[in-house]
């Protein structure tokens, strides 16, 4: 598998860390309902098909937003957190 | 006050030669980690006379400029001063070795995942990448030369890793020689 790091380019899977959903950019509010938090924190599905995901590059220290396929293992989309929340 | 001997990590484990590969030192006198302000890329490359984009090498006035993040270089060379952007002196802080010789690129082919074909790794191309469990930049500064870097505590490993896969390397050629 390779991955497209935003800063170095295309790269093996192993030079990857692998985060989870990236859910965890949309951070709730801090006064938000307790509800908010716990799927902020725990919650999350297991999509067959595509997901959007966090990755860290670990040589260049970027983090990245991939869109993946688990369903098919195609990556779609890589891009940084800032492109991903814009 | 005394003046005190630099030396290199590797003193007295290098230059190593085996096979068609050598492996030396190439400790430069200064290593500066330079990251712009917000705002200040313009004006820290007019300063240093450049600053290297994604896997780019550039020379600037104190040397030759990596790049090893985004936003960073590395300045191989003289000490490099620069108002405009977070300056750090790493010069202790890391290993620089040179892999030189017709096989260089089959030895570090056993030790890095980046590809290292000319369409990828460019002469005078850089990339922060992996070699063996190490985190380091490769950079290629001849067609048949590398320079590795890698943390200064981690000297050893990468002399033995590097040694190994040289050794590999060259029995591999021996066996498939003439005859
Ligand atoms: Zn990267």
């Amino acid at each position: 598998m390779r991955l497209t790091c935003p800063h170095c380019g295309e790269r093996d899977l192993r030079e990857f860390a692998y985060k989870g959903d990236a859910l965890a950019l949309s951070r709730p509010e801090a006064n938000a309902e307790l509800q908010a938090w716990h799927e902020y924190l725990h919650i999350r599905d297991n999509p067959a098909g595509p997901t959007r995901e966090l990755w860290y590059h670990t040589p260049c220290g970027s983090w990245m937003v991939a869109e993946r396929d688990t369903a098919t293992h195609a990556v779609h989309r890589t891009m940084t957190p800032a492109e991903a929340t814009k | 006050m005394a003046d005190l001997i630099a030396r290199p990590a590797t003193h007295g484990l290098l230059p190593i030669e085996i096979g068609s590969v050598v492996l030396e030192d190439a400790q430069p006198e200064a290593i500066t980690w330079i990251a712009p302000y917000n705002r200040k890329k313009s004006a820290v490359t007019r300063t240093l006379g450049g600053f290297p984009g994604p896997g780019q090498v550039v020379e600037v006035k104190a040397g030759r400029a990596l790049s090893v993040g985004p936003g960073q270089a590395l300045i191989l060379g003289a000490p490099a001063a620069c108002d405009d952007a977070a300056v750090v002196d790493q010069s202790d802080g890391w290993t620089v070795v040179a892999l030189d010789g017709a096989a260089a690129r089959d030895v570090l082919a056993r030790l890095t995942p980046l590809d290292l074909r000319d369409s990828a790794l460019s002469e005078n191309a850089t990339a922060r990448t992996l070699l063996g469990h190490m985190t380091a930049s490769i950079t290629r500064t001849g067609p048949y030369r590398y320079e590795l870097m890698v943390f200064r505590s981690m000297t050893q490993t990468l002399i033995h890793e590097l040694t190994r896969a040289m050794k590999h390397v060259a029995a591999r050629a021996r066996l498939s020689g003439p005859g």
